[in-house]
C-alpha cells in the first residue's frame, strides 16, 4: 500500500456515522503483549530488537487477522510519513519518535493496527466511529487469539500478561474514547468532566493520546486500572457508569445553549465558520478549534449548508501532514497556512 | 537493673531533660514498645552489624534488592525510568512489585480475565483453570453470592497449591 493512498479520504472511524457520534468521535481499544523469552524493549540490542521486528512481523502477516493487511515499516519511513500515521491514530506519538526496528501493521479500513516495538513487543489496537466498545472489543479479542496461535505471549498465572510498564499489567487492555465536549468547554464546565474523570480513576488526554494537549475541544478518557478486573468488566464499567455521564454533561450544556445563550451560540458558530470561508491564512491549532465550533453547530441544527461528514473529514485533512501529502509538495510557514486557508476555502464553499 | 514497669530486666534506657531536670527511665522491651511510643530496635545479629559497618565505611551503598538475574535491570534503574527490563523482572521484583501494582490497579492483587489458550499441558490447564475461577469468583462476590464465593476460594487455593 502507498501510504498516498491514505491521503485522499479518512479512516472509518471518522465517519461519524456510529451510535452517539455527535459526542463520541470513536472508540479505541488496545492490548499490549510482549513475545515470551525476548527482553524488553528497554533491554534489548539493535540486533535483538531488529530480529524482534521480523518474528513478530512474520507472525502477524501470517496470522490471517484481516483480508488484506499493510505493512510499513517506520525505521525506513519518513518523517511525513510517520506523522501521516500519527494523525490517522494508527501510531502513537512514541512510536512515530523512537528510532530502531519497528513498524505497523494496519488492514484495509484501518479500523485496525498493530504496533511492533513500540512500548511493548505489540501493541494490537481496533479503532470504530461513535461509540462501539463492545464491537471493537470482539474484533481485537479475535485478532489476539490469532496470533496467540503463533507467538508465545509472556503471561504470569497470578500477574496475567506481563508488560514493560507495571500500570499495563494484567489485561494488557486500554479502553479509549474520544469525545467532542465543545459545549462544556463554552460555558466553562469542562472541569466536571475532569472532576468525574479523576472519581473513576480515569485519565483525560488530548487528541493524540498521551502528553498532548485537548485540542479543538477533543478529549480522549480512557481506564487507568488494567489489572484484577477481566475485560469485558472493564469494558462494561467504562460504557455503562463513565460515558453516559460524561455525553450526559455536554447534552446538558448543549441544551442550555440552545435554550439560554441562542444569540452567543449562533455567533460562535457563524463567526467559525465566516473565518474559515474567508480566512487567507491558518494555523493547524487554531483550524481545529474553528472546525470544532462549526461541527457543534451543525450538530445542533444551527447550520444547515454543512455535511458533518465534511468537518469530520476536514479535522483529519488540514493536519499538517495531510496537506503536504494531498497537495504534493512540502510546506512550512505561511505558504503551508495559507494552502490550508484555501483547501478549507474551497471544500466549505457555500452551496 | 529492672524496669520501671513491670520486674523484668530493662533493656531500654532512656533520659530525659525536663525543665533543667534529668529523668532517667529504665524498661524491659515490651514495656518500652507499649510505652511512650518506644520502639526498641531489636538486637541486630552480629554479621549484618558487621556488613553495615563495612557498607559504612567502604563507600559502598547496600543494594537491598538484587538485580534481575535474566537482563540485568535493578530496582533503582526501574525506579528511575518507570520501564522493566524483562518478563522475568516481575518475579525478581515481587516483593517490591505488590504494593505498586495495588496503589495503580485499586488494590487488584490477581489477574482476573483473558488466559492464552495456547499455554498447554498440565501446568497451562492449570492456568487456565485458576483464571477462570477467579472469573466466577469476581461474578459470585459482585451478586452477593458469599456460599459460592467461599466455596471457588477453596477451589482456586487447591488448584493454585497443586
Amino acid at each position: 500500500m502507498k501510504l498516498s493512498d491514505l491521503t485522499s479520504h479518512a479512516g472509518e472511524w471518522l465517519r461519524g456515522s456510529g451510535p452517539m457520534s455527535d459526542i463520541v468521535i470513536s472508540s479505541r481499544v488496545r492490548l499490549a503483549r510482549n513475545v515470551s523469552g525476548h527482553a524488553f524493549l528497554t533491554k534489548c540490542t539493535r540486533p535483538q530488537r531488529t530480529a524482534l521486528e521480523t518474528k513478530v512481523r512474520q507472525a502477524v502477516l501470517g496470522a490471517e487477522v484481516a483480508a488484506r493487511l499493510f505493512y510499513i515499516d517506520l525505521e525506513e519511513a519518513n518523517e511525513l510519513d510517520r506523522q501521516l500515521l500519527m494523525e490517522r491514530h494508527l501510531i502513537s506519538k512514541q512510536h512515530k519518535d523512537t528510532e530502531g526496528a519497528r513498524g505497523v501493521a494496519v488492514d484495509e479500513n484501518e479500523t485496525m493496527s498493530i504496533m511492533i516495538n513500540e512500548e511493548d513487543h505489540l501493541r494490537l489496537q481496533v479503532m470504530r466511529s461513535g461509540l462501539q466498545l463492545e464491537e471493537a472489543w470482539e474484533q481485537i479479542n479475535a485478532i489476539d487469539d490469532k496470533l496467540e496461535g503463533l507467538l508465545d505471549f509472556a503471561f504470569h498465572p497470578r500477574l496475567g500478561y506481563l508488560t514493560a510498564c507495571p500500570t499495563n499489567v494484567g489485561t494488557g487492555l486500554r479502553v479509549s474514547v474520544m469525545l467532542h465536549l465543545p459545549a462544556l468547554k463554552l460555558t466553562g464546565e469542562i472541569e466536571k468532566v475532569y472532576r468525574a474523570a479523576r472519581d473513576m480513576r480515569l485519565a483525560v488526554r488530548g487528541l493524540y493520546g498521551e502528553g498532548t494537549e485537548a485540542t479543538g475541544d477533543f478529549y480522549q478518557v480512557s481506564n487507568q486500572t488494567t489489572f484484577g478486573k477481566s475485560e469485558e468488566q472493564l469494558i462494561s464499567e467504562f460504557r455503562r457508569q463513565v460515558i453516559p455521564k460524561i455525553i450526559e454533561y455536554e447534552q446538558q450544556a448543549r441544551k442550555t445553549l440552545m435554550q439560554d445563550r441562542t444569540m452567543a451560540l449562533d455567533d460562535t458558530v457563524w463567526r467559525a465558520l465566516g473565518i474559515l470561508r474567508s480566512a487567507r491564512l491558518l494555523k493547524s491549532e487554531e483550524t481545529l478549534f474553528l472546525l470544532s465550533h462549526v461541527r457543534m453547530g451543525v450538530n445542533l441544527g444551527r447550520v444547515k449548508d454543512v455535511e458533518v461528514n465534511k468537518v469530520n473529514e476536514l479535522f483529519l485533512l488540514t493536519r499538517p501532514a495531510h496537506l503536504q501529502k494531498i497537495l504534493g509538495r512540502k510546506m512550512d510557514g505561511d505558504i503551508r497556512r495559507a494552502a490550508r486557508a484555501e483547501f478549507i476555502r474551497t471544500r466549505l464553499k457555500a452551496n | 537493673m529492672k524496669c520501671d514497669k513491670c520486674n523484668k530486666q530493662a533493656t531500654v534506657h532512656l533520659t530525659e531533660i525536663q525543665g533543667g531536670k534529668q529523668i532517667d527511665k529504665h524498661f524491659c522491651e515490651q514495656c518500652a514498645a507499649l510505652n511512650d511510643g518506644l520502639v526498641p530496635k531489636t538486637h541486630a545479629p552480629i554479621n549484618e552489624l558487621l556488613t553495615n559497618f563495612v557498607l559504612a565505611h567502604s563507600g559502598l551503598t547496600k543494594e537491598t534488592v538484587a538485580a534481575c538475574e535474566e537482563c540485568g535491570m535493578t530496582w533503582a534503574e526501574f525506579r528511575q525510568g518507570g520501564m522493566l527490563g524483562c518478563e522475568h523482572d516481575y518475579a525478581a521484583f515481587e516483593k517490591e512489585l505488590t504494593p505498586l501494582l495495588q496503589r495503580a490497579h485499586e488494590n487488584a492483587t490477581h489477574h482476573v480475565g483473558k488466559t492464552p489458550v495456547r499455554q498447554s499441558g498440565p501446568r497451562g490447564a492449570k492456568r487456565v483453570d485458576a483464571a477462570k475461577l477467579r472469573r466466577e469468583l469476581a461474578k459470585a462476590v459482585e451478586a452477593e453470592d458469599y456460599e459460592r464465593a467461599a466455596k471457588l476460594r477453596d477451589q482456586i487455593k487447591q488448584v493454585e497449591g497443586a
